[in-house]
């Protein structure tokens, strides 16, 4: 470690515990404390990264999360790496190990570093310009853009660490811990609130805590040590949560606020070892004080991005917060006074402050006088016109301004310095107050966007330096006044301070420095991540380009990880320059969530694998496990798909299990589908409203399938309801449609018709459902229930009978998906795998067969019957179903009826459900094929789709279902599928191709 | 996210509620003597207002009570709630 470069004292930085770290491979040392850009420059290291368009070398330029150079990968496990990470923002841990950016094959000698010749061939729009044409090259020149462009590597492996969420609530919200945040913070708490203060950082106190210079005093101290006792004497209020390392994301509406705390990021691996990484903190204050402080701006003038370049108090930061030295021969730029505390703090240190070039003509406050009587020497009036120094600066050209400010006069000086701190003013960061909905005004005076508090929101107010008040004794008084406003205060333990600090006479403001040569011929950076330049702005306006979002987009200018953090203003500032326009009229861009960058860690929290959503498993499924099924979801649901024996494809399995379903008995757990129970004196009446067909004479202990519509006549869900008792029904409904139908009934129910008296009820997960079929199936349930007269006669098919079990009660239907005969036994669920064993015992004789959801699918497709949502997709009506059988024409009135004589759904050339077999009869389509008649006419016209596809066992060959334009009128006729490699040739038929007479169901 | 003042349970976050779209568009009493359009009118035809806007929410995962909401749709500021059935606040 280069000794000369950190100073001895320090408060804020162990010097006692030395920290050993990785950068690009070289091992360095820093001190307990130290952010990693901290310890990069105290190791003298500058150069960090290259940029993303020209390859410059770049530099860390600030101490905060607006920095938009010094970005990094941090580790190199797949699980772990992070990238694009601000340098200025991680903490130092043992063992850190940090890599550069954009740069190959090193950041020294970096290959893309030849953009920064080609320069003048890669204006704004370059990219969009060039690679347009001809179209299809798109994704050859992607291959090479991708290759030499891009942030960082993602990770390769998932992420191993744990995240949370946490929710909270308070009665005030204090965002940044900065001097007038720790004064809201004591008021608030003072007055006994629930309150919490969040600050980004792992200490308290913002700038102000390292501010020891008589200029700025407080009650006769100065403000570091005023406000140091003030912090430490915030633990005595239980009611405040302090909240540090802690970044607010987001301010949404209803003051809900999104907020990222970091556990374990400044921890070594083993500290880190079974700890959450980081908590998503989702609060909801009923007043929020915003106190997040400003952002300083660089200059923009000629080669501004060169490494050792930094921002004027970024530099004071690094020697009074941390004792480093950013370079041994300093200078400084500036239009106001933050410099000259910079030039006090390192003279104080010893470090040599060659020259401050000041834009103004002259100052006399305070600071300025105390410069001055140390001896610094200050050119009132010039500007720096260029930077020298490839890797790193090594001298500046400064010449004299003239009065206008639009040109350089008089001679060029050479001063040699290896680093330069910069001060362009201060941005108040209004990102949060405007992200929650809170308009901006523009103050001239100091050329800053600011809160415009009669158009805020009221439950929230900005305090501090974030609502344009930069003087220190104008920050605490104002800060006083309106917190006492905002939260209803009398008197307070504030309202007798004594401030003392030094003020700003003197202000100067130049969007865009000159320099000696021709604008066409520099380089003022404004965007330093994405490389955009004064002169791309300039150009975006010459090509027309008026809006400040579309200048934005063309330019890519505030677009990086930084978000514009540092170069908005001077966009803005340029254009309304360049345009004449006033800043205020021009506006901002848009301040989006989030302020700093999320981890998609933080933000799905436990949310991952397993518990990414709920599985519902039905009470038979640890059978089906046992029983080797493959499972597929259904929803939520996890449903049987097929239970294969000794290596079986699937195919063979459900081919297998097909067959035996109509040779023997097959038993499926039916158990997912949805089920209500609805009762009421209306229930029949409100049944005729919401299924086609008519319901009131449906005999108690019959059960009936009904098709429910949408409002607009398109099919919407099905399933059999059988009429319990006089004003008792229950429902079943498609597997993944119960949660909606149940909603859609209710919505009827409450807002339509209010005057029934009808109950709903969801059921499905109480009742579990075991459907036996087959030719056997009889001879099983006969085993099951001895007592159950199972006759045609007395239990014919579509009925139901209330039935036990060994003492436990069930309801027993004769329904049949399958076109089987076949029983489907209702039981409380808790006993519903016992009764499953049973069956299978008692069918063993029968060679009873298990089967899944895909062997459902054939058996029914074999019957025509349809599954809606496979073989609907919410634009057929019953009619297109072939199914005009179901609606109850002399019904006045259900769901969807008037829809279906709309003059579209009359229309005889909708899309219909038709039978489909192929030529070859081993020939299995694929469902999703499209359907022609011509393969030679060209546009080729598309007639249909296949829904549904299966190669049947019980007839061998292959049968299919789809939706064929006019299908209806089209029996016999011949069509082509065009597959990839060949067209097969199908004929249409009905839809359905086994037992068309139904025999079976009563076999 | 904001705060719905469910009429039957009080306050609640956003996201146990679904909203239901615009209020106060009665399904016909007697559908079969409207016009296509008409009944295209009931059955498409939306509002979607920026600003003050009547609305039905539903508390889907609470109480399942629908109600109805008057939000500005700008801001999502919320300027009353009412059952369902009740009469609107003057418009």
């Amino acid at each position: 470690m280069s000794k000369n470069l950190r100073i001895n004292k320090n408060n804020f930085i162990d010097q006692t515990i030395r920290i050993s770290f990785k950068f690009n491979g070289q091992k360095l040392f820093g001190f307990k404390g130290d952010t990693l850009a901290s310890a990069l420059l105290a190791n003298n290291i500058h150069l960090v990264g290259r940029s993303f368009k020209y390859h410059r070398p770049r530099g860390i330029m600030t101490c905060g999360s607006e920095e938009p150079n010094a970005i990094v990968q941090i580790g190199n496990d797949p699980s772990s790496t992070e990238p694009n990470v601000r340098a200025t923002e991680v903490e130092l841990y043992e063992g850190l190990e940090a890599f550069s950016q954009n740069c190959w094959p090193s950041v020294n000698f970096d290959i893309g570093g030849i953009n920064n010749f080609l320069s003048p061939l890669l204006p704004a729009g370059f990219y969009y310009k060039t690679f347009m044409w001809p179209a299809s090259f798109w994704e050859k020149y992607e291959f090479f853009i991708r290759h030499s462009a891009g942030l960082g590597k993602s990770p390769t492996k998932p992420d191993t660490d744990l995240y949370d969420h946490q929710y909270a609530h308070c009665d005030v919200l204090i965002i940044g811990g900065g001097i007038s945040g720790i004064l809201s913070a004591k008021l608030a708490a003072e007055k006994g609130l629930n309150t919490i203060l969040i600050d980004d950082k792992n200490y308290l106190g913002g700038s102000t805590i390292y501010q020891e210079d008589d200029c700025f005093k407080i009650n006769n101290d100065t403000s570091n040590k005023w406000l140091k006792k003030e912090i430490d004497n915030l633990k005595n209020y239980p009611n405040l949560l302090i909240k540090n390392r802690t970044s607010l994301a987001a301010f949404h509406g209803y003051n809900y606020l999104l907020a990222r705390e970091n556990l374990t990021d400044h921890l070594n691996a083993n500290e880190r070892k079974n700890k959450i990484r980081q908590r998503l903190w989702k609060i909801r204050a009923k007043k929020v004080v915003i106190a997040t402080g400003s952002i300083e701006r660089p200059l923009i003038f000629n080669n501004n991005d060169r490494p050792g370049i930094l921002l004027s108090s970024s530099i004071k930061k690094y020697i009074d917060f941390f004792g480093v030295k950013s370079g041994n021969e300093i200078s400084l730029f500036t239009n106001n006074d933050s410099a000259y505390e910079t030039a006090i703090s390192l003279n104080k240190s010893g470090v040599k402050v060659n020259t401050i070039i000041d834009i103004r003509e002259n100052s006399t406050s305070l600071l300025v006088k105390k410069v001055q009587k140390i001896g610094i020497n200050i050119l009132w009036g010039h500007t720096i016109v260029n930077t020298n120094g490839y890797k790193r600066i090594k001298s500046i050209n400064v010449q004299k301004l003239s009065a206008d400010g639009e040109s350089v006069v008089g001679k060029k000086i050479k001063i040699n310095c290896d680093c330069l701190g910069m001060s362009g003013g201060w941005t108040p960061m209004v990102h949060l107050f405007t992200q929650s909905g809170g308009k901006l005004k523009f103050k001239d005076k100091d050329y800053i966007f600011i809160p415009d508090m009669n158009k805020s929101p009221s439950s929230q107010i900005s305090v501090g330096s974030c609502n344009g008040n930069f003087e220190l004794d104008d920050l605490i008084t104002n800060t006083i006044k309106n917190i006492k406003i905002f939260l209803d205060l009398d008197k307070t333990i504030y309202d007798s301070l004594n401030v003392v600090c030094s003020k700003e006479t003197e202000k100067r403001n130049i969007w865009l420095l000159p320099s000696d040569k021709q604008l066409s011929k520099t380089k003022p950076f404004l965007d330093f991540q994405n490389d955009s330049t004064a002169k791309d702005i300039k150009l975006a306006l010459r090509e027309g380009f008026k809006s400040i979002e579309h200048v934005k987009r063309y330019t890519t200018t505030g677009m990086g990880t930084d978000q514009g953090k540092l170069s908005n203003m001077h966009a803005l500032g340029i254009i309304a320059d360049t345009t004449g326009t006033n800043m205020g009229d021009l506006g901002t861009t848009t301040f989006r969530p989030p302020f700093t960058p999320l981890t998609f860690g933080s933000i799905v929290g436990r949310n991952v694998g397993e518990f990414f959503d709920h599985t519902r498993k039905t009470a038979i499924h640890d059978w089906h496990v046992e029983n080797n099924a493959k499972f597929e979801n259904v929803g939520q649901w996890k449903r049987a798909w097929y239970f294969p024996e000794n290596n079986e494809t699937m195919f063979q399995a459900v081919q297998r299990e097909s067959k035996a379903a109509r040779d023997g008995a097959g038993i499926l757990d039916a158990s997912t589908l949805g089920k209500i129970d609805i009762q009421g004196t209306d229930a029949s009446e409100f049944l005729n409203r919401v299924y086609t067909n008519a319901w009131s004479k449906l005999a108690i202990g019959k059960c009936r399938y009904g098709l429910m519509l949408n409002e607009d006549g398109m099919v919407y869900d099905d399933g059999v309801t059988t009429r319990l008792g006089e004003n008792h029904y229950i429902m079943t409904t498609t597997t993944g449609g119960a949660a909606n139908v149940l909603s859609k009934l209710e919505d009827y129910l409450q807002t339509e018709w209010p005057e029934l008296d009808v109950y709903l009820t969801t059921v499905t997960d109480q009742y579990s459902t075991i459907s036996i079929c087959g030719p056997r199936s009889k001879n099983i349930v006969k085993k099951i229930i001895p007592d159950l007269d199972l006759s045609d006669a007395n239990f014919p098919h579509m009925s139901f009978k209330n039935s036990k079990i060994d003492n436990v009660n069930c309801r027993v239907m004769r329904i049949s998906f399958t076109g089987e005969h076949s029983y489907e036994i209702n039981i409380q669920s808790n006993y519903a795998k016992d009764v499953w064993i049973k069956c299978m015992e008692a069918g063993k004789e029968f060679n009873i067969t298990p089967y899944g959801t895909e062997t459902m699918h054939l058996l029914r497709a074999e019957k025509g019957f349809i599954i809606t949502g496979q073989d609907t997709d919410g634009t057929l009506t019953p009619s297109d179903l072939q199914m005009d059988w179901i609606i109850g024409k002399k019904k006045y009135d259900f769901i969807g009826k008037r829809s279906l004589y709309r003059s579209d759904t009359i229309r005889e050339d909708r899309k219909q459900l038709v039978g489909l077999l192929t030529e070859d009869p081993l020939e299995v389509l694929e469902e999703g094929a499209q359907l022609v008649e011509d393969i030679n006419k060209k546009p080729v016209e598309m007639l249909g789709h296949v829904t549904s596809s299966y190669f049947s066992p019980n007839l061998k060959k292959s049968i299919a279902l789809a939706v064929v334009r006019s299908g209806k009128k089209m029996k016999g006729k011949k069509l082509i599928v065009p597959m990839e490699n060949k067209n097969i040739n199908v004929t249409i038929t009905d839809t359905v191709f086994y037992d068309k007479e139904n025999k079976r169901l009563n076999a | 996210m904001f705060i719905i003042n469910c009429p039957y349970c009080g306050e609640r976050d956003q996201s146990e509620f679904s909203c239901g779209g615009e209020a106060h568009i009665e399904r016909p009493k007697q559908p079969t003597e409207l016009s296509d359009d008409q009944w295209a009118e009931y059955l498409f035809m939306r509002k979607n207002i920026k600003g003050i806007q009547f609305e039905r929410w539903n508390h889907a995962h609470g109480c399942r009570k629908w109600f109805n909401v008057v939000r500005d749709t700008s801001n999502d500021k919320i300027h009353a709630i009412y059952k369902m059935g009740e009469r609107p606040p003057l418009k």
